[in-house]
């Protein structure tokens, strides 16, 4: 039996937030992988419940009719990568997700909960800044949309109020069509795993796919948030595919941006040096992918 | 609190009064006697207590109960042939001595089951990919992803109870 004080179940998005008023211990849970785990281990014991798992807002994958892509706060990651939106426009989404724990887990955890929880190892979210997605937040006073950049703010702890509920995410049509990306995950294992470093990026290459028109970069696990590396992507800007000078100053460029520590998983040296083998080797994963 | 569900468990209809605070491992276990459902990790990471909640496994030590009301669960249990025979799954298994001490393989027998169900086929290495989530301490693997091939190759989806 979980140390649960009261349980909500939502079926309406209003619902949700008033029981989330009601009851200043609630806590929102969806598929339940990290929040029933926290609390069996005490962390989160005694808290209430608001289940958002059966509100529709928060279900499915939508492109508008502008190309906008709305990504369900709830969707599973099995669904995500199953879903034909995400596989035709955002495969790097699907692949990335589909790195997460093992199949049992990806069945149930939600891309929401995997943004919502703050962990910087979350492997839905160096690819979700490199998409320059939005967090869209409901919460008393109406609807916000939060950049995924601006979202976090600390290990564990991000912008949304506890009486706010992620509803989804954003993604403009912009900042996903054209490119083509790859999702690094290291880790010492290949299922059952949190990441050790998780490396992420977007290239948009010009008409004769000889160079760059635009590349993007962000880590997981290189910072107590994810985090993105303006500046290593302004050095590939207009260079060419197989300037390999430039590719090292990109991964070097890199490190000036990042801030791992070190834990039990691995030092920071350790992460230093996969953070720059990890910036070459998946750029070449996602330029690979924009030639095909 | 208590509350009242309705859930398909191994094809029949239980309607089912069970505290809000319970996972659907301690329903399955204590409440419906379905002991092949393993308490293991808790923690959703040994994969002992997989069960089908309308066909996809998940683990049920992390699975509130209530989420299951309308929804139609599996366990080992309800894949027994009528003549109270073992389904060819499970035949599979002991053929390839895929089981040694036993606490892995109803979760291991329901994955397989989900795989069947796919209706597709699957290489070595994606097999091992899809057995990922179930942790054995006996056997090293070898004999599961023997006995997963042979699932994957002669076992029929419409062999697998709804």
């Amino acid at each position: 039996m979980f140390d649960i004080k009261n349980y909500t179940e939502a079926y309406t998005l209003p619902e949700a937030l008033e029981a989330l008023r009601a009851d200043e211990d609630a806590i929102v849970v969806c598929g339940g992988t990290d929040v029933l785990i926290r609390m069996r281990e005490g962390k989160d014991a005694g808290k209430s419940l608001v289940s958002v798992r059966n509100i529709p807002e928060l279900q499915g994958v939508r492109r508008l009719k502008n190309g906008d892509i709305e990504i369900g706060a709830a969707q599973t990651f099995r669904r995500l990568t199953a879903d034909p939106v995400i596989r035709k426009y955002i495969p790097m989404l699907g692949e990335a997700v589909d790195t997460v724990g093992g199949p049992q887990t990806r069945a149930a955890g939600t891309i929401g909960g995997n943004i919502c929880n703050g962990a910087t190892s979350a492997d839905s979210a160096a690819t979700l800044l490199t998409l320059n997605a939005q967090v869209i937040l409901a919460g008393e006073g109406g609807t916000r949309a939060v950049p995924i950049g601006e979202f976090y703010t600390g290990p564990g702890s991000t912008v949304r109020e506890r009486t706010e509920v992620c509803t989804g995410f954003r993604i403009k049509r912009s900042d996903y069509d054209g490119f083509a990306g790859h999702y690094t995950k290291y880790g010492k294992r290949s299922a059952m795993e949190i990441a050790t470093l998780g490396c992420a990026v977007r290239v948009k290459l010009s008409a004769d796919k000889a160079s760059f028109k635009e590349v993007r970069l962000a880590y997981a696990v290189a910072a107590p948030t994810p985090v993105r590396c303006p500046k290593a992507e302004a050095v590939l800007k207009n260079r060419r595919i197989d300037d390999d000078a430039a590719a090292q100053q990109f991964a070097l460029t890199a490190l000036t941006e990042v801030n791992p520590r070190s834990s039990w998983r691995a030092s920071r040296e350790f992460r230093m040096q996969l953070i720059r083998e990890l910036a070459l080797r998946t750029l070449k994963e996602a330029v690979e992918k924009a030639r095909v | 609190m208590l509350k009242v569900i309705r859930m398909k468990v191994n094809g029949s209809l239980k309607e089912l009064a069970v505290d809000e605070r319970e996972s659907l491992l301690n329903t399955l276990r204590t409440r419906l006697g379905l002991t092949s459902v393993k308490m293991g990790c808790e923690v959703g990471e040994c994969g002992a207590c997989t069960v089908l909640v309308d066909g996809e496994a998940v683990d049920s030590c992390i699975y509130l109960t209530v989420w299951a009301d309308g929804k139609s669960v599996l366990t080992v249990e309800g894949l027994k042939k009528n003549t109270g025979e073992l389904s060819r799954i499970q035949q599979i298994f002991v053929d390839e001595a895929a089981v040694q001490c036993g606490f892995c393989t109803p979760g291991l027998i329901m994955s397989a089951v989900e795989i069947v169900g796919e209706k597709k086929s699957y290489t070595r290495d994606e097999l091992r990919r899809k057995i990922s989530g179930h942790l054995c301490r006996c056997t090293g693997y070898e004999n599961i992803l023997n006995a997963m091939e042979r699932v994957v190759k002669e076992v029929s989806d419409k062999e697998i109870p709804v």
